[in-house]
């Protein structure tokens, strides 16, 4: 059992991380303390994302509270579902019709920061490609024979795959896949699109940790507190052992 | 007015105590284990992480408690559970992160508690139970360490205890019986899960605290070694107390206090700005409900696990069995309660001893977080190779060192102790 | 050991590292104390909840469940609302004084409704916590469950467990074991005959 526990690890390691040093992750550098970042963000992910796919560790309220947006717009403008505000963010789609449609459930995305990281989540947006093997017709650099369908095609336009021929020592060509270049136009220009992507993946970030901005501000005072602790500490501690010769 | 009513309550105050004394040996337990158990004066910083573990465990013990009070112990609704922690309960997410934050600082304050014993001595007669009982502590330690691991039912819980849980099997003959029977399913499965939450919040935590109490007491039986390895009680003066010692209580409390004090902002400071430390003490793996058919990329334990993970990974499969693997990273773990017999040396600290004692004990540091690094690696490249060398170093220092201590230079050992911070 | 030990620095310094750290303290058992608190969930689960009671016919009772608890929902006959103020010398507490119900509830007297025709109220006895039966018709003889509620029953409540007896508004007659009246929630009334339980202004209704 162990063996071939051990034996399965050293087959899919090497791969995972060949695959990882041939296409670096993006730096996605957002930035939790950007309200107007993470509002834009919820907006995009309930138009675009919450059709499928679920927040289900989240409360609509508590991200409403969290991210500033009044009760009555978030019901008007960000509730698709027939949901209360006190109810976790779960998609309408049913689980077994999702699994007849794109042969797997589509992820729930609350913790997916802290799984794959924000990097490979603003990546994972930004590396779909053409390509008519695939059901859906397109593939994805960051993750091979992705079963999602590119929802966001009208806004970055659908890019191109680029690849590199190589030929091994025993002079085989084979073709390798590098990145992407723009393809098709979309409504975006690729700044518009980098920001939006960047929005949804600082929000996705804020639902795997919607304490995160809170946490590290109460943290600089604890920090101080302990401070003052640590100098009274150390100063009767000196005063003490002024009796120890 | 004030003077009297001062006095007043003053005596009320001993006249409780007195009654209590009567009843209880309030008053006595207090003077033998802090007002008058005269600890070695020559402390240095290496003597804060006893006191420092105990605080932790204290904290394990509180926090857990809070925990289990929101914590579902069922593989249909662990996972979730601890996002209703995180996200729903009140200040959950702090108590939650006091808890996994204060898992990695047990076994750092503990393997710095370790490395001061292996320093200066403090295992060698008259000391040898103090060291069983801090050894059984460890062992302890891993396994409470390893079942809370399972708790979270994240993608990593799962296979991790699957990895660990099949380690049994490879025993001969009663091998796989043992594994369903520690599962209590062909699989980690809810069973596993149940009954890992009771041995990890009621069983193992009181077999704990019943070896931290046998551990101190064995400690305060026969006193404080110090970094010079010198027996204070054999100098006493006229009042019949050690020369070199000094009552623990102000002392040793005000001073410990400045360790708590230091040790709460870095265990703070990790609380609040990196709890996942960078994916060591809370791995990212983890974040994805445990999944039976699917074996994340990378199985690796937390990083306090990996040196003895990367032991048992060290020895290759032979005869057919990956026994022996199995066998040198318990034995790893076993070698340790011989170290009181292990040192020959006449000198007890690191101080007194000769250049072989400090190289070797350098070599095992080095050997010791090499693999921890070879453990957190997947088992390509250099890895195999450190990890096999670090073994062998791990093991070298232990059994070559009846021999090296004996043949060391060692220098005269002073009378008194020498200085203090 | 010294004889020159500052005492009064030695005894500020005590003062100030075991203060701060009593403080410390009190802020780090602070989380622990509010960890008790309802959480997220049973606030989402103890959220206010809405009745549809526009197809309840007269003399019909329908229950909900708010915070665990039932709640009755009673359309009232005309008959009964009529004659609510005739037995009031029959009441413990005819003027709910005594009992629970927000000020508004208190304020409307002996329909203790904010729409005399529905009553809503706590479906819990208030003197062991049964959940009571409706007999919400006013008769000469009324048998409910074998059990005869008396001459001239002015519709209400009977409660199986020990024998307690309320009006139609929930105010509990003399000589039974029950020593209040039963509580009434707060509501609103929102559009279409939909009840809101749980907050006092429909528009609050989440």
């Amino acid at each position: 059992m162990l063996k071939r526990i051990l034996l399965i690890a050293a087959i899919l390691l090497p791969g995972a991380a060949a695959l990882a040093q041939e296409v670096p992750l993006l730096h996605a550098d957002t930035n939790i303390n950007d309200l107007q970042s993470l509002q834009r963000g919820a907006r995009d992910f309930m138009n675009y994302c919450s059709g499928c796919h679920s927040l289900r560790y989240i409360r609509y309220e508590r991200m409403a509270t969290d991210l500033h947006i009044p009760l009555p717009l978030l019901k008007k403008n960000l509730m698709y579902t027939s949901s209360k505000p006190l109810d976790h963010i779960v998609s309408a789609m049913p689980g077994d019709d999702a699994v007849t449609w794109f042969g797997n459930q589509p992820p729930d995305l609350t913790l997916m920061a802290r799984y794959m990281g924000v990097d490979y989540i603003y990546s994972f947006l930004k590396g779909f490609y053409a390509d008519h093997t695939r059901l859906w017709g397109v593939n994805n650099l960051y993750k091979p024979n992705v079963a999602m369908p590119f929802v966001l095609a009208s806004l970055q336009g659908v890019q191109k795959p680029v690849y590199k021929s190589e030929t091994d020592p025993s002079g085989h060509a084979s073709m390798t896949l590098v990145g992407v270049e723009p393809g098709t136009q979309g409504s975006m220009t690729p700044e518009e699109y980098d920001r939006f992507v960047r929005d949804l993946a600082n929000f996705l970030d804020y639902t795997a940790e919607p304490i995160k901005a809170k946490r590290e501000s109460m943290g600089v005072f604890v920090t101080l507190f302990l401070l003052v602790f640590f100098v009274f500490a150390y100063l009767l501690k000196k005063e003490y052992w002024k009796d120890v010769h | 007015m004030s003077a009297s009513s001062d006095s007043a309550g003053g005596t009320e105050g001993r006249g409780l105590i007195n009654w209590i004394d009567q009843r209880f040996p309030l008053t006595s337990l207090w003077k033998e284990h802090l007002a008058e158990y005269y600890a070695p004066k020559n402390f240095n910083f290496w003597y804060f992480f006893g006191s420092l573990a105990l605080l932790v465990l204290v904290n394990q013990i509180v926090t857990g408690i809070f925990l289990t009070m929101n914590y579902k112990p069922s593989a249909a609704e662990a996972f979730a559970s601890i996002q209703y922690i995180m996200n729903d309960v009140e200040w959950g997410w702090l108590i939650r992160y006091m808890h996994t934050t204060g898992a990695s600082a047990f076994f750092i304050v503990v393997y710095l508690h370790m490395f001061r014993g292996l320093m200066y001595g403090s295992a060698r007669k008259p000391r040898e139970l103090i060291w069983i009982f801090g050894c059984l502590i460890f062992l302890l330690l891993m396994a409470e360490a390893f079942m809370g691991y399972v708790l979270p039912w994240g993608n990593m819980s799962f296979w991790g205890a699957q990895v660990i849980t099949s380690l049994f099997g490879s025993l001969p003959v009663v091998g796989s019986t043992l594994v369903e029977w520690i599962r209590g399913d062909y699989v980690i499965a809810d069973a596993t899960l149940n009954r890992f939450f009771a041995l990890h919040v009621a069983a193992l935590p009181l077999a704990l605290v019943f070896l931290v109490i046998a551990h101190v007491m064995a400690l305060h039986e026969v006193g404080s070694n110090n970094p010079d390895g010198i027996e204070i009680k054999k100098l006493k003066g006229k009042d019949g107390h050690p020369l070199d010692g000094i009552p623990f209580h102000p002392y040793y409390t005000v001073k410990d206090m400045v360790g708590v004090a230091g040790f709460l902002l870095l265990f703070c400071g990790v609380i609040f700005f990196e709890p996942t430390f960078g994916g060591l003490f809370l791995e990212s793996a983890n974040y994805t409900p445990a999944n039976p058919l699917q074996t994340p990329p990378d199985i690796t334990p937390v990083w306090y696990f990996t040196p003895f993970y990367a032991m048992l990974r060290a020895v290759p499969s032979f005869a057919g069995t990956q026994v022996w693997g199995v066998l040198v990273m318990g034995s790893a773990v076993v070698i340790l309660f011989f170290v009181p017999w292990l040192d020959r040396s006449p000198a007890k600290s690191i101080r007194y001893k000769g250049p072989i004692y400090k190289i070797a004990l350098a070599l095992f540091v080095v050997a010791f977080v090499t693999l921890g690094v070879c453990g957190m690696h997947p088992p390509a490249g250099i890895y195999p190779l450190l990890a096999r060398v670090g073994t062998a170093i791990y093991f070298a220092f232990f059994l070559l060192m009846p021999w090296y201590t004996k043949i060391d230079r060692v220098k005269p050992v002073p009378e008194r102790v020498t200085g203090h911070a | 050991m010294d004889d020159q030990v500052d005492h009064s620095r030695r005894r500020l310094l005590t003062v100030a590292t075991v203060g701060t750290g009593a403080i410390g303290v009190a802020f780090a058992a602070a989380p622990f104390l509010a960890s008790w608190n309802p959480s997220a969930r049973a606030k989402a689960l103890g959220a206010p909840v809405e009745v549809d009671a526009s197809k309840l016919e007269p003399g019909q009772m329908i229950k909900v469940a708010w915070r665990g608890q039932p709640i009755y929902v009673v359309r009232r006959t005309k008959d009964v609302i009529q004659h609510l103020g005739d037995h009031n010398d029959l009441l413990v507490d005819p003027d709910s004084d005594a009992s629970e119900q927000p000020a508004y509830i208190k304020a409307s007297g002996a329909a203790r409704a904010r729409n005399p025709e529905y009553w809503v109220g706590l479906g819990v006895c208030t003197h062991l916590g049964c959940a009571p039966l409706g007999a919400f018709e006013r008769r000469k003889e009324f048998q409910l469950a074998g059990v005869d509620l008396g001459s001239n029953w002015p519709g209400g409540f009977y409660c199986p467990c020990h024998g307690s007896k309320y009006d139609a508004s929930g105010r509990v007659f003399k000589n039974v074991p029950a020593p209040k009246n039963l509580t009434i929630p707060p509501y609103a009334l929102g559009k279409d005959m939909h009840i809101v339980i749980g907050v006092d202004d429909a528009s609050q209704n989440a």
